[in-house]
């Protein structure tokens, strides 16, 4: 009797928390959605932004999506490749272990911390603000993740399947390349997607690396400063100073939102499918 | 050294029969079922400091079905991973001895363990199809070692099919995956996989252990008509099945081997007390 009221107090308070997790979030984007969404017009969308209260986005929408791109160039094949490197081929010695930790402490180190090396590094020392900093700033941020979620991928992998393919006389890496990373591919994907969700709304490391964020043109090269979305918010909401530049805010924070949504949904729906394909 | 000297001697007559064998075919045909195939001399294999497999030798006749028995843990999987030199990607692997095949040491530092293993194909307990299509599955040695493409690529697929009694279930549906077929079909197909890349020996290791009555009656089948063509060793557990389908018998016994010989004698009239106790099943 004692026990089964126990029982149900711990479930209701479980659904309570549980309720609580989906509240938030729901919160956050119907508030964002409800002030943001007189803001959309396909002007907002598509033209140039000016001062703090007109013109469009087109420039930080484009150079938030150039920005993850660059950042997935750089962090996609090096993550992967240390993701092989750490499930199949590195023996349990100590240098593993020291690679492993790094990847580890690199992974929680705050963001405006591998914003500030981008700034001595990248913008003093090599590109100046640009989007080739940006990118790579940020691939530093999402770097352990990718390696994180390739070396799991990897493991993920049943070992019948190596034995197959070594039996046959495969080596190594005929065995890695045609039959592990086919296999692990969907997950990787999914991951990495789920971490360029991530990168995207990141903005102490663009801000520190990529431009003003109000920059109210495209980059023609890689060298060029370059706005963004969630800059473009932070400058909005932090020095724009009238009501009309804080609508505005919300109206881009709405659009990033989205992207962001898109992103994970479309992590998810890709690896449905690439999942039913091996099937 | 004296040692040495003895198991050089053995070498040398092994390659000398070898080649009589091939000079005059009615010699040829005679002794075959003599030859052998597999010779085993001193193998010993520790997994770090266990002592798997002691000091086995013994020798696997051409074109027969040798059976390897014994109880859970006597190092039988271990054995014929020997032959292809599998038990090399597990760290910590130590192996003494050699193994010889067709006269030549297959554990010789010249040897390309990558060749051998397209010698030495292997089935293993559960059929681990890859997450491909039925075709990519058979075609997988054929593309890895680049032995054929295009048309003829096709047709090698078809043979190794054929061969493993598969092909009149699945020619209409190659591209289909091969995860989609019954646990006994995806055993077949990974038989045809095998045999796709043209071995000599096949190892199987208790192959249908996660197969029903009907699947196992099909796999044993075959299992029979391979050794027309190729050397077969299998592992089993099932004393019923060792007799229906293997000419010899090894039984092995925590890492040694207690006696090996014909089948039909052996299960008759063992020479060896552990060997009877376990053909009575009074252990295993």
């Amino acid at each position: 009797m004692n026990e089964q009221r126990k029982e149900r107090i711990v479930k209701a308070f479980l659904w309570v928390t549980g309720l609580t997790s989906v509240f938030i979030l729901l919160s956050i984007i119907v508030y964002i959605y409800v002030n943001g969404v007189g803001i959309i017009s396909l002007e907002f969308l598509t033209s140039y932004p000016y001062r703090f209260e007109y013109g469009g986005i087109f420039p930080q929408i484009v150079g938030s999506l150039l920005l993850v791109a660059i950042c997935l160039l750089f962090a996609t094949p090096i993550g992967i490749g240390s993701g092989i490197y750490l499930a199949e081929y590195a023996s349990d010695n100590i240098l593993t272990k020291t690679i492993r930790f790094f990847v580890e402490t690199l992974a929680g180190i705050p963001s405006i911390i591998i914003g500030l090396f981008g700034l001595a590094f990248f913008v003093h020392y090599l590109f100046g603000f640009s989007l080739l900093s940006g990118g790579l700033a940020l691939g530093f941020m999402i770097l352990p993740w990718t390696v994180r979620v390739s070396e799991e991928a990897i493991r993920a992998v049943p070992n019948s399947y190596r034995e197959a393919s070594l039996t046959l006389g495969a080596t190594k890496w005929q065995t890695m390349w045609n039959v592990v990373l086919r296999s692990a591919t969907p997950s990787i994907i999914t991951g990495i997607l789920l971490g360029l969700g991530k990168a995207i709304g990141e903005t102490a490391i663009i801000l520190l690396t990529a431009g003003s964020g109000l920059e109210a043109f495209l980059p023609i090269s890689i060298f060029d400063a370059v706005g963004s979305l969630p800059v473009y918010i932070f400058m909005l909401a932090t020095q724009g100073h009238t009501s009309a530049a804080f609508d505005r805010a919300f109206g881009a924070s709405l659009v990033l939102v989205t992207m962001f949504l898109i992103i994970n949904l479309g992590a998810l729906l890709l690896r449905n499918y690439l999942v039913r394909r091996q099937r | 050294m004296t040692d040495l000297s003895r198991s050089e001697g053995r070498i040398f007559s092994d390659q000398y029969r070898t080649v009589q064998l091939s000079e005059s075919k009615t010699v040829k045909d005679d002794v075959r079922m003599v030859k052998d195939k597999i010779d085993v001399r001193n193998l010993n294999l520790w997994f770090t400091d266990r002592h798997i497999l002691q000091d086995l030798s013994l020798s696997i006749k051409s074109n027969s079905v040798t059976a390897i028995m014994g109880p859970s843990g006597c190092g039988k999987t271990t054995f014929i991973r020997a032959i292809n030199r599998m038990n090399e990607i597990i760290e910590g692997c130590r192996t003494t001895g050699e193994v010889f095949l067709d006269g030549v040491n297959i554990y010789d530092e010249k040897i390309n363990v990558f060749e051998l293993r397209k010698k030495v194909g292997m089935v293993h307990q559960k059929p681990n199809p890859f997450p491909k299509s039925i075709f990519d599955n058979a075609a997988y040695g054929l593309r890895i070692h680049n032995m054929v493409n295009g048309k003829k690529l096709e047709k090698d697929v078809e043979q190794a099919l054929r061969e493993a009694a598969l092909w009149d279930e699945v020619n209409d549906r190659l591209k289909e995956s091969a995860l989609r077929l019954s646990g006994g079909q995806q055993q077949r197909l990974c038989i045809a996989r095998a045999l796709a890349v043209k071995p000599e020996v096949i190892l199987f290791d208790e192959p249908c252990s996660a197969l029903d009555p009907t699947a196992t009656a099909k796999i044993e089948g075959l299992i029979q008509r391979l050794k027309e063509n190729y050397t077969v060793v299998i592992v089993t557990h099932n004393l019923q099945q060792a007799a229906r389908v293997s000419d010899f018998v090894a039984f092995l016994y925590l890492g040694r081997l207690i006696e090996y010989g014909r089948t039909k004698d052996m299960f008759i009239n063992p020479k060896n007390e552990l060997t009877e106790r376990y053909i009575t099943g009074k252990f295993g």
